[in-house]
């Protein structure tokens, strides 16, 4: 009886998370990175990792689109789910799950091309789009979604390289988005902008979450309160404690997690 | 004295003043180092310098002028009745120089004395005889008018040499002095040692830039040599190439050039697929362990020399595609053909284009290829569409570096593609390159004012403003597009 409320409880737990992380352990080569994280990360939600530099919540960011798979030392362990599958399973195509699973980085990498093919580039790739018209209206779409319409409608076919750093955020922002990703991951993605740029993104990021579920990295803890709605806080390759973002930054349960926020470690 | 005893003079000078300047800036400084504005060791440099750099300079530039000098005072003492039909104002200056050589060689041997050289005016013709003996042969009977000349000759130029080595070895002396009083513990030698530092490296640039203008410069008066005694337009419109020793020759550049271009593209038709295809495997797909025995395998081949590859040509692939391909097809039954250096060519130039698209694949930064992955592309659909495309001005950089390399070669197209010169699509017909004719031109018999030979100069300019403006394309392009990323 008693076993049978807890799977119960279990099943409700997955129908609302988006992702659901049991056990991870990442290993880069003999350095053990991660160490068994649970997580579970809800849909149309803002979850904002907090930690000092190299706790690893980089590393599993990474985790939840197999980038890291394209390092040759990595190994992942444990099980991870988006929308209960597992993305490690075999059947998985890691190139099919990262446009799922959409990723912005903390630099700005525009493609060396025009603003209009850095968008088209995912849609084209996953032949999303039937008619150039179609790619149009897919671009212009993500541009809007991405914030930077009204900035660049004019000059479409101008290398997207030359737009400014906030500029290009954005515009990495609106290439993720056009994909049409259920997951959109963030590394960082303010630590090379200015305050203005900044908080241009960050509007932006809230307006994602009306449509998608957005795990963001960060070092800034004031970033992390004004975007979010959950925060995980991590600390030396272990999840220390996650919950609602203002119970974490006003209400930490762990004390390492009190020292970090109020400046003690970190 | 010699110029090499006054440069070893002039060095002891400047390391004497190295030693004495260090030890001096001590002493000034009351043997604490800290009170010194440079350490001691620059102000022994400063005075090497200043013993050693102007000291150098004034000799390089006597050298240069003191030839100048003597010869237009020489030149005015020969009469024109000195000057023998069929002869130049030239030619007889070239006699006066021998000859006043062959007299101080003569001297040096002690085939002469200096009294001898006194009544030599009365017997001129014994000084041909004598000068036989040191292995000096005058064409004709010295006349007296020249041979007052080289002995002036002889005369100045022993004296200026004489004043040379006093004013170099005094203003390396005075130089070294001049740096010696200056030091005190706030001269600032390490300023000194800086700007010699600068200079020298001005300096090392400038002998590749005055080399580069000196050939050209070469090329140009004899090409215009060339261009007066044969008209342009047949060099660069007439489409035979038909070199007669006798005279009456045909030198067309077109069939030159269009081997000469035809090789080049057949050789890069194989080298850049290849090349870039192995660069792109090395660059995104090998391992570590993979890459590091591959790359250097592929870069031996850059090292074989190009007489090796042409043997290759000629031995192994010439007869093998004669057999195989040409004459099934019935294109040609000849081993030397465009294709067969075509081919070999193309091998040779495989490492060019894949060790410098590998290096310029391996700069693209590791953003970009996250960037692609992380939006769900293939491996193969990024390199197509994101690291090729940033990598492309760099790639066409090293494609445009291995045509002039093409362009230049001559040993493999030599024993490949047969030296006839002909214009023909066939690429199993024997061909040959500008290169190739120059050599041929210049090793034969002909006397070196006939334009057969000549043109060798003529095609030698050619081929250096094809490659130059390879070269510049490259360059621009490189340029253009190199900003793309960063």
């Amino acid at each position: 009886m008693n076993e049978m409320r807890l799977t119960e409880r279990e099943d409700v737990t997955m129908a609302e998370s988006k992702i659901s992380a049991r056990g991870v352990q990442v290993y880069y080569g003999d350095n053990h990175a991660i160490k068994d994280v649970d997580v579970d990360i809800q849909d149309k939600t803002v979850t904002a990792f907090i930690g000092p530099s190299g706790c690893g919540k980089s590393t599993f960011l990474r985790c939840l689109n197999r980038m890291n798979d394209t390092i040759d030392i990595c190994r992942v362990e444990g099980d991870i789910r988006l929308d209960n599958e597992d993305i490690y399973d075999k059947r998985v195509d890691p190139v099919q799950l990262r446009a799922k699973v959409g990723m912005v980085f903390q630099k700005p990498n525009p493609f060396p091309k025009s603003i209009y093919d850095n968008v088209a580039y995912g849609p084209r790739i996953h032949g999303l789009a039937r008619s150039k018209a179609e790619l149009d209206e897919i671009v212009e779409k993500s541009l809007r979604r991405g914030a930077i319409w009204d900035e660049v409608k004019d000059r479409l076919h101008a290398p997207g390289t030359g737009l400014s750093g906030g500029q290009q955020q954005r515009l990495c922002i609106a290439r993720a988005v056009a994909t049409e990703p259920e997951v959109l991951l963030m590394d960082e993605p303010c630590s090379a902008l200015d305050p203005i740029a900044t908080s241009q993104v960050e509007e932006l990021i809230s307006e994602l979450k009306e449509n998608f579920s957005v795990v963001i990295v960060t070092h800034s803890m004031q970033q992390a309160a004004r975007v979010s709605q959950k925060t995980a806080f991590f600390h030396l390759g272990v999840l220390v404690e996650y919950g609602e973002t203002a119970q974490i930054f006003t209400n930490p349960r762990d004390p390492r997690t009190e020292s970090y926020i109020t400046g003690r470690i970190g | 004295m010699a110029v090499g005893l006054i440069t070893l003079i002039v060095l002891l000078i400047g390391a004497a003043g190295f030693v004495a300047g260090r030890s001096r800036a001590l002493t000034t400084a009351g043997g604490d180092i800290r009170k010194l504005h440079s350490l001691p060791g620059y102000s022994g440099q400063a005075v090497l310098v200043f013993a050693v750099a102007p000291a150098l300079i004034l000799m390089a530039f006597w050298l240069v002028f003191q030839p100048l000098y003597v010869e237009t005072r020489v030149a005015g003492m020969i009469d024109a009745a000195d000057i023998a039909e069929g002869s130049s104002q030239n030619l007889v200056m070239s006699d006066v120089r021998r000859i006043a050589t062959g007299l101080d060689a003569a001297i040096g041997q002690g085939v002469l004395s200096a009294d001898d050289l006194a009544r030599i005016h009365a017997a001129p013709d014994d000084i041909r005889s004598r000068l036989g003996e040191v292995g000096i042969a005058v064409g004709s009977d010295i006349r007296p008018g020249v041979l007052r000349a080289a002995e002036e000759y002889r005369r100045v130029t022993g004296m200026l040499r004489g004043a040379m080595s006093v004013a170099v070895i005094g203003l390396s002396l005075a130089g070294a002095a001049f740096a010696y009083t200056r030091l005190s513990p706030e001269f600032r030698a390490r300023n000194v040692s800086e700007t010699a530092v600068r200079m020298l490296l001005l300096l090392a640039s400038c002998v590749a830039i005055l080399t580069t203008a000196g050939i050209v410069l070469s090329l140009l008066f004899e090409s215009a040599h060339f261009f007066r005694l044969y008209p342009w337009q047949d060099f660069l419109f007439n489409a035979t190439w038909n070199p007669q020793f006798r005279g009456g020759s045909d030198l067309g550049i077109l069939p030159l050039l269009w081997g000469t271009l035809y090789v080049s593209f057949v050789a890069l038709l194989f080298a850049v697929p290849i090349g870039l295809m192995a660069a792109i495997y090395m660059a995104e797909y090998a391992t570590r362990r993979v890459r590091s025995v591959v790359k250097p395998l592929i870069e031996i081949l850059a090292g074989i020399p190009t007489i090796v590859y042409g043997l290759f040509a000629l031995i192994t692939v010439g007869p093998l595609l004669r057999d195989y391909f040409a004459e099934p097809m019935g294109l040609g039954n000849s081993s030397s053909s465009v294709m067969t250096a075509g081919l070999v060519m193309g091998i040779m130039l495989i490492p060019f284009v894949s060790s410098l698209s590998d290096d310029i694949i391996n700069a693209v930064p590791q953003s970009l290829r996250d960037g692609s992955y992380g939006l769900g592309a293939t491996k193969s659909e990024t390199i197509r569409q994101v690291i090729v495309p940033a990598a492309l001005p760099g790639v066409i950089g090293a494609i445009l570096l291995a045509a002039s390399r093409a362009i230049g070669e001559t040993m493999i197209v030599v024993m490949g593609a047969g030296a006839s010169a002909k214009l023909s699509v066939n690429p199993f017909e024997a061909m040959t390159t500008i290169t190739v004719k120059i050599v041929s031109q210049l090793t034969g018999d002909t006397e070196f004012a006939s334009p057969e030979t000549l043109v060798a100069f003529a095609l030698g300019l050619s081929l250096f403003v094809v490659t130059l403006g390879l070269n510049i394309l490259a360059l621009w392009i490189v340029r253009r597009y190199r900003e793309q990323y960063e």
